[in-house]
């Protein structure tokens, strides 16, 4: 094949001016949270989280989040970027400008900066039995499971509990009961997995008060999704194997 | 800050793959803690692609004989053969394990796990790639380390999540030193935390991020070796490090060998197949360590891309799009994302990227941590995983092996400490066994020094990936001692500019540190010592592999006084005879 219109990368890109307007609150000394605004330089192809790192690294050590994998497998650094939730380590200063404004993600507690408590969160996640129930003893081998069947779950195998969506939707920042829409996409991992065998146990956790029905299918979630998972559409499937007792 | 006190019988240190496997091993048999710094969602088990080998013989004939002879080869000789027979054996079994555990393994068209080729393994003795590889489209590890999880979650593992640890103390009251304890650090309040035990088992993950260009999580900073190394546990075969061939150019992120496996292809910027002079047979499915270096040849003579002629390509524009996004959605994601590449039409710019270390804190196949050249058990510690080395991948590991050493190992581990641990009293705790880690910390936000830990972290990195990679010589391994050396000593003159209590990452970071500067200095002297090219360490002042001096594992050593000492023991022979390494 020939080379000529392989891309070529610009590894000497120009540095720009990036401003950023961060919300801090430090537990051990303000009584409310401010916002603090740094500048750095970067690459228009740097990550959000690389002017993140510089501001740490540069000019403020004092500066608290969390990331670990920075190419948005490990859902740490779930913030929210100029009024939308997004993972730091997967937007470029390209994508989203050299004017940005981070604050914590809403509905779960802040701790330091843009550390949030996770513990409700995954208090939630656990709340719908994540985890395959088979009480069949398929010996020493593997089920069976068709392609198709195995494709039914597919789109929700891919969510990294990131928090994107739950701390969007506007049901859970008013109701932190609401199981959030993080955990019905792993209730719906296993519901729709043909080996599992305890789908009416979570659909009737989902039936609760807190479940499935305070959703407003506001869209939110799926906007949100670094995954792209369908969140809503994951929601409804669980509405509807609810009413018509379908999975 | 407070100090609390807990006691088990049992603590895992690490929830990546191998901690949550051995937790599952361990959990329900004895009272277990599993201490993670992360959530264990965010261990960089997920951030593994391609898949996992296992001679399952789903879709075409394979043994685990076969399997056992490609690690040997891969190895370069290297690798325990004895280890390496267990694991293939058991790579079946441990497929079948996370099958019932629920893993959302790919399937054929018949509903048996689906299998890929991947690099470096063969049919019947290096004849042709085989497929071998068990995978979940291009997420296999994320879909391990969430399987292993839900796991814990059903047997109410007891996580003590976003907790560091930062000492393990041991009794030497006997004449024979015991575990009794980990002093661990609350990363949300400050406070110190005492975990009395008869056990604890090491799941800590790699050292990736002593370089530069990288594909491991900035999280990966070798705590759990570079602990024990300072408690004058040898680590062993640290210059044994894999530079995988396909990171994405400028970022290092992983493209998975499963690109290849799927007949994705390299190329120069000439748009030459260059695998194709390298290894006839296998081409682009080659090991990792001779396709980096492949690429490397190619940068060097001057066949390189782009302005600096620095990167080469992976070529997935032949490939079905259909194919492309059932079977690599992630990996050609990464490239719209970091590069604005559509790989269904372009070819995706890449270089080789730090990725894995065959070295770490030497143990037996049953988990359990070896202290000497002379097979001394240390009793109540174990480790599995990217930390340890049994040692299965010997120079150079195979693609999917790692996944595989985890599932295997991190069981075999939790197995032998859940045995240990239920035969042996616990040992009391001496008053103020938290007083070194109090101090440090102390030592730390007092300090006034000059220097920054991002400017020391940042030039330990340049030098790494400078000096001590894919290709090595005296002269760049003497020029990156030099350097960690002057590190090492401008560490010793750091500020941080946190000083509180509450998520202090600008202190954890500054321990860290710590660990990278030493793992990196033995890293370095090992590599100095070896005259010899093998795997991944490959010398260009002496090109060839030397069986006759230097078929032994390095164990590197920290004495009282700072100083690294190398020993060196020998490799546990087996049916496959060394022979020279071609493709």
């Amino acid at each position: 094949m020939t080379m000529d219109k392989s891309p070529q990368i610009d590894s000497h890109e120009k540095e720009v001016k990036v401003t950023l307007r961060i919300k801090r609150y430090n537990p051990e000394v303000d009584t409310r949270p401010r916002f603090q605004v740094y500048e750095v330089m970067l690459k228009p192809g740097d990550r959000v989280l690389d002017a993140l790192h510089a501001v740490k690294w540069k000019l403020d050590g004092t500066l608290s989040f969390r990331r670990s994998c920075a190419h948005g497998v490990c859902g740490s650094d779930a913030m929210v970027i100029n009024g939308e939730n997004k993972l730091a380590c997967v937007n470029l200063i390209r994508n989203v400008g050299t004017d940005l404004t981070i604050e914590p993600i809403r509905g779960l507690p802040v701790i330091k900066d843009l550390v949030v408590d996770m513990e409700p969160f995954f208090a939630q996640y656990r709340s719908v039995l994540p985890y395959l129930i088979a009480n069949d003893d398929p010996g020493y081998k593997e089920r069976l499971q068709s392609q198709d069947d195995r494709e039914r779950y597919d789109d929700t195998t891919k969510c990294i509990l990131c928090a994107c969506c739950t701390t969007s939707c506007p049901v859970y920042w008013a109701n932190d009961e609401y199981v959030g829409p993080a955990a019905i996409v792993n209730a719906h991992r296993f519901i729709f997995d043909s080996r599992d065998q305890a789908a009416s146990e979570r659909l009737d956790i989902l039936n609760q008060k807190s479940g499935v029905w305070r959703c407003r299918t506001s869209f939110n979630c799926t906007e949100a999704c670094p995954r792209g998972i369908s969140v809503t559409k994951t929601i409804e499937e669980v509405k509807r194997a609810i009413l018509y007792d379908r999975v | 800050m407070k100090v609390h006190y807990h006691s088990y019988d049992a603590v895992i240190v690490g929830a990546g793959g191998a901690g949550l496997r051995a937790a599952i091993e361990v959990a329900g048999k004895v009272k277990t803690a599993v201490i993670t710094k992360l959530y264990p969602t965010r261990s960089h088990t997920g951030a593994a692609q391609g898949g996992m080998c296992a001679a399952l013989a789903n879709v075409e004939e394979d043994y685990w004989e076969w399997h056992a002879f490609d690690t040997v080869k891969g190895s370069d000789y290297l690798g325990d053969q004895d280890a390496i027979d267990i694991m293939c054996r058991e790579a079946i079994d441990a497929v079948i394990d996370l099958e019932h555990f629920g893993m959302a393994f790919s399937r054929t068209p018949e509903g048996r796990i689906d299998q890929r080729r991947f690099g470096g393994h063969t049919r019947n003795h290096g004849e042709a790639p085989v497929r071998r590889s068990c995978y979940a489209a291009d997420r296999t590890g994320h879909m391990i380390l969430q399987t292993l999880y839900q796991q814990c979650v059903a047997r109410e593992v007891n996580f003590f999540n976003e907790f560091q640890v930062f000492d393990i103390i041991f009794d030497e009251s006997d004449g024979e030193r015991r575990v009794s304890g980990v002093v661990a650090y609350e990363l949300a309040t400050g406070d110190i935390h005492v975990f009395a035990t008869k056990g604890v088992l090491f799941a800590t993950g790699g050292f990736g991020k002593m370089f530069k260009i990288s594909s491991n999580a900035h999280t990966l900073t070798g705590d759990g070796p570079g602990l024990l190394f300072r408690k004058n546990i040898p680590m062993e075969d640290l210059e044994f490090y894999q530079f995988h061939p396909t990171g994405i150019y400028g970022f290092g992120i992983l493209l998975s060998e499963a690109a290849r496996g799927e007949g994705g292809i390299l190329r120069n910027v000439h748009g030459e197949r260059f695998m194709e002079r390298v290894a006839p047979t296998v081409k682009d499915l080659a090991p990792r360590d001779m396709v980096a270096r492949a690429i490397h040849a190619e940068i060097r003579e001057g066949r390189g891309a782009g302005p600096d002629k620095d990167y080469v390509y992976l070529d997935l524009t032949h490939l079905p799009p259909e194919q492309i996004d059932a079977k690599l959605p992630d990996i050609t994601d990464f490239a719209r994302t970091y590069l604005g590449i559509e790989p269904k039409q372009q070819p995706i710019p890449i270089q080789p990227t730090a990725h894995y270390a065959m070295g770490g804190i030497p143990t037996n196949v049953e988990g359990e941590v070896i202290g000497d050249s002379n097979g001394t058990i240390i009793r109540g510690l174990y480790a599995a995983g990217e930390c340890a080395c049994v040692s299965v991948h010997g120079a150079n590991r195979l693609g999917t092996n790692s996944l595989l050493d985890i599932v295997v190992f991190g069981k075999r581990g939790g197995h032998s400490m859940a045995n240990y641990v239920s035969q042996t009293d616990h040992i009391d705790l001496r008053r103020g066994v938290e007083q070194d880690v109090l101090d440090r910390i102390s030592a730390i936000k007092s300090a006034t020094g000059g220097n920054k830990v991002s400017d020391i972290r940042t030039e330990l990195q340049l030098t790494m990936t400078d000096n001590a990679s894919v290709v090595r010589t005296a002269e760049s391994l003497d020029a990156a001692i030099t350097t960690i050396n002057r590190l090492k000593e401008e560490y010793n003159n750091i500020h941080i500019d946190d000083k509180g209590e509450v998520f202090n990452y600008d202190l954890v970071e500054a321990m860290e540190l710590g660990h990278l500067l030493d793992l990196a200095e033995a890293f370095v002297i090992g590599a100095q010592a070896r005259k010899e090219s093998r795997g991944a360490h490959w010398r260009d002042d002496y090109p060839t592999r030397d069986d006759a001096n230097w078929m032994k594992h390095t164990l590197a050593y920290r004495d009282a006084d700072g100083q690294v000492r190398l020993e060196y023991k020998d490799v546990i022979s087996g049916r496959y005879e060394p022979m020279e390494r071609k493709y």
